[in-house]
């Protein structure tokens, strides 16, 4: 099962070898191999007496990350579903991209993302889910850009890569908790131990979590705004990526975590609404475009609302209805897609409003369209298998279990009439997507392409998945033991098993059906006149627009904030560096109590010591107040020569001498510099800066004494300076304990100390050298 | 003799402390110099000759303190100021300190 997932990684890797041939021979055909070999592997697992599969292979078995794979019912619905539309789709698109494309780059994508929504299916560990999930996204964002010379293209990867990624992060977070609570990384252990993460504090945020997760993947309300935009994408990618797998990988985790989350009433609540309510505004929104593949993205969005929806319901008939639509999506969302793709290839335009009567020039696609968007509809008859689903869908949602009370009741009472009113509007899209394309008026002439029909390579696929959609919807029982009850029980957690029948009588269900086709009908046939609601709900009012804002705003409240405070000022970063070390330290000295004042400890003041501060102190401030550079430098050097008398009171000797040297030394190096500056000019700095200056300064300076004076008052233990005493002639042979212990007992700090100065001389060589250089050039 | 001692000891210090008290006000006189100026060679005269003060200063802390460790430091304030001094009026008188090779 690892090759079965590596073999498109693998042969992603070859892609570039091969698409050196793409002249010669397409290098898509190379690429369809690989789905095709995947789907005759997994298609052996068909059968009424299936068992689920699991298989082990090691990666970081130390943090429990061991690539677990666990093939069931559902990871072998989305298997079957991943590899087969992927032949299909790879097919496809040897005839629809021509040669002189980047086919090298966009196999190597299309082979990445088919890998990764396999790892996603197929993984039983949550953070190789979670891996695989991410490379998804990544590959996904790949595939919309692929024509990234344009504008529309690379605004639609980014849109979907912000929010996929923003869900997916979500989703991690949601799985680490349940990891760290359940102290298990693999699902099925999980699911063991549900009662754990159930009856956990943080289950709430958790359930928020992964279903945010699921939410931004499969496009739900109100993330489900970058899958209009992804359509920007080639026709293959919105086919394979954006109908039948990657916006299905939401559903699948929701499916997948089903046991353990769906016993909370809140995960009835949240799934259900947020399905019902996708449902609706995607087929409400649907009916709105122009671009066909713009509806096809919105019923996309309202299809998997649908599901979503089923899922929350989680009655044993809605769960198996779930599984049931997931495939039947596929089937005619996929050939909806290669339909689009086709009239786009052979007319030039997508836009409705300029197509139509297009059906005495594509008689075959025509036909293939009205199988599969009649399905899409639900209409009632055997060979569409959407009808199925959707009578399903009816029966569920008529027959909620009614013996709750409070919201959910509420909710039970109204989801019925909003999934009539969302069926309507599917109805009417279907209708309006099949009719204004292919009948009415004809005006070929305007188009940019004389239309004829497709190459037969190109109607090979959709027609696959057509013969598909009426093979179900004649024989439901085909798929129904071996394949969807295998799925259905999978998701519940037990055996589910449901007939499909055409048939009921006259139902609830079958009424409900008959009410969207006569309503879906009627508001069809008199679209023109009520598609001026649209400039009421949702009139201004756009989810793109709160996202574009949002973005904008992001990058300008950030650009806002960094430049508030980096405005290239050094002495703006100077304030903030003391104020914040000011702060930190007297709130940190303030609240640990660490301020103390001991006067048990202090030695006599002398004359001359007072005297040398005295004039130290008066010798600061001339240096503050001077005018003058020289002045400055020079009154400078009066404290640093009072500095060297406080040494000689202090009796440190060699410290005097070294300091008498580094001031004359320094005020020297000051005099030489200053030949080259201006003037010292008045700072234009307004008086606000200049107090606060003075404030910060102050409070620093006043702040050290408070920490000198505290960590004299405070001496916890015995300095150790004794030992240097009485083993300075011992040990180290010197008389000297200031020069015993700068070269022997602390030789090390010395050494670095003269490494310092090394690299201070030769960084003042190099950079008068490297200046000068600079100029010759 | 234990009498002349101590005696001796109590002169030394009041002299010291007198002769430090009097170098001190004659150094804050010639800060005042320093950063009154008003030209920047009065100031370098100022600062030569709060020098030779402060090597005064360190004599008689020297002598206060009963150490020979100071004489080095004396010695050193005399070659620095020196140096320093002349350093400055260079730079007072030709803007620079090291000129460069005229060839």
């Amino acid at each position: 099962m690892l090759l079965a997932v590596l073999l498109p990684f693998i042969i992603a890797i070859f892609i570039p070898l091969l698409s050196k041939w793409k002249n010669k021979l397409h290098t898509g055909f190379f690429v369809t191999a690989v789905p095709v070999v995947i789907f005759i592997y997994f298609i052996r697992f068909i059968g009424p007496g299936f068992e689920p599969v699991q298989r082990e292979y090691s990666w970081i078995p130390s943090l429990d990350m061991n690539i677990l794979f666990y093939l069931d019912g559902l990871s072998l619905l989305f298997v079957l579903l991943i590899s087969g539309i992927g032949s299909l789709v790879a097919f496809y698109s040897i005839y629809y991209l021509h040669k002189s494309e980047q086919l090298g780059h966009f196999y190597v994508y299309f082979l990445l993302f088919m890998g990764s929504m396999l790892g996603v299916v197929l993984s039983d560990n949550v953070f190789v889910l979670y891996t695989f999930w991410e490379f998804t996204s990544l590959s996904s964002f790949l595939l919309i850009g692929f024509w990234n010379h344009r504008e529309g293209s690379r605004y639609g990867a980014l849109k979907s890569m912000l929010i996929t990624v923003f869900g997916g992060l979500s989703l991690l977070g949601g799985l680490v908790y349940m990891s760290v609570i359940t102290g298990t990384a693999s699902i099925q252990e999980m699911m063991s131990q549900q009662e754990l993460i159930l009856n956990h504090e943080f289950f709430p945020l958790i359930l928020g979590l992964v279903l945010l997760g699921a939410f931004t993947k499969s496009a739900q309300f109100p993330f489900h705004i970058w899958l209009p935009d992804a359509m920007e994408a080639p026709t293959p990618v919105s086919a394979y990526l954006h109908s039948a797998t990657m916006v299905k990988a939401g559903i699948f985790l929701v499916a997948r975590f089903f046991p353990m989350l769906s016993v909370s009433e809140w995960f009835f609540i949240i799934v259900s609404t947020v399905g019902i309510f996708t449902l609706c505004w995607g087929s409400y929104m649907a009916v709105r475009q122009t671009d066909l593949k713009a509806i096809l993205a919105f019923s996309t969005i309202s299809q998997l609302g649908m599901i979503m929806a089923m899922l929350g319901f989680g009655t044993e008939l809605a769960i198996f209805a779930a599984a049931f639509h997931i495939l039947n999506h596929a089937t005619f969302k996929g050939s909806l897609f290669m339909v689009a793709g086709i009239v786009d290839h052979e007319t030039g335009s997508r836009d409705i409003r300029r197509l139509g009567g297009l059906m005495t020039f594509l008689p075959i696609t025509a036909t293939l369209a009205l199988v599969a968007s009649f399905s899409m509809a639900g209409a009632p008859l055997p060979i569409f298998n959407g009808f199925y689903s959707k009578e399903m869908f009816f029966e569920a949602v008529y027959n909620l279990d009614g013996s709750v009370a409070g919201i959910t009741a509420l909710l039970q009472s109204l989801f019925p009439y909003l999934a009539v009113f969302g069926s309507i509007f599917t109805f009417v899209y279907s209708m309006y997507f099949f009719f204004g394309t292919f009948r009415g008026k004809s005006n070929v002439e305007e188009l940019p392409k004389k239309p004829h029909e497709a190459p037969i390579g190109m109607l090979v696929s959709p027609m696959i998945l057509v013969v598909g959609v009426i093979v179900i919807g004649l024989i439901p029982d085909l798929i129904n033991k071996p394949f969807v009850e295998h799925a259905a029980s999978a998701i519940g957690g037990a055996e589910i098993a449901k007939d499909i029948y055409f048939w009921h009588g006259i139902s609830p269900a079958f009424i409900m059906s008959m009410t969207v086709v006569v309503f879906g009908t009627i508001l069809f046939l008199v679209r023109p006149k009520w598609a001026s609601i649209y400039n009421v709900v949702p009139g201004v009012l756009s989810l793109n627009k709160f996202y574009d804002g949002l973005v904008d705003r992001t990058e300008r409240y950030s650009t806002f904030i960094t430049n508030g405070y980096m405005n290239g000022s050094l002495g703006r970063y100077v304030r903030l560096i003391l104020a914040a070390i000011l702060i930190v330290t007297f709130g940190v000295m303030a609240f640990t109590g660490g301020f103390t004042v001991d006067t048990s400890n202090l030695s006599d003041v002398t004359v001359h010591e007072l005297l040398i501060a005295v004039v130290m102190v008066i010798a600061a401030f001339g240096t503050i107040v001077s005018k003058n550079r020289i002045a400055a430098i020079l009154i400078l050097g009066v404290v640093g020569y009072g500095l060297a008398m406080l040494f000689v009171v202090y009796r440190a000797p060699d410290l005097a001498l070294t300091q008498l040297i580094v001031e004359t030394v320094t005020v020297g190096l000051f005099l030489l510099v200053f030949y080259h500056l201006p003037k010292l000019e008045k700072t234009n700095e307004s008086s606000m800066t200049k107090s606060l200056n003075i404030i910060i300064s102050v409070a620093f300076g006043l702040l050290m004494t408070m920490v000198a004076i505290s960590s004299h008052s405070s001496k916890m233990f015995e300095s150790m300076s004794s030992y240097f005493v009485d083993n300075s002639y011992k040990l180290g042979g010197g008389d000297n304990i200031v020069n015993v212990i700068l070269v022997d007992f602390r030789g090390l700090d010395t050494l670095f100390e003269i490494a310092v100065l090394g690299i201070a001389a030769m960084a003042i060589f190099s950079l008068i050298r490297l200046r000068g250089k600079k100029k010759e050039e | 003799m234990e009498g002349s001692i101590s005696f001796t000891k109590t002169l030394i210090d009041i002299s010291a402390t007198i002769a430090i008290i009097g170098v001190s006000l004659s150094v804050m006189i010639l800060l005042y110099r320093a950063i009154k100026g008003p030209t920047n060679a009065d100031r370098a005269v100022a600062l030569d000759v709060i020098g030779v003060n402060i090597m005064a200063l360190a004599g008689v802390i020297a002598i206060l303190l009963v150490s020979t460790q100071f004489n080095d430091v004396i010695l050193l304030i005399g070659i620095l100021l020196f140096i320093g001094t002349i350093a400055l009026a260079k730079f007072l008188e030709k803007g620079v300190i090291i000129e460069r090779d005229m060839d």
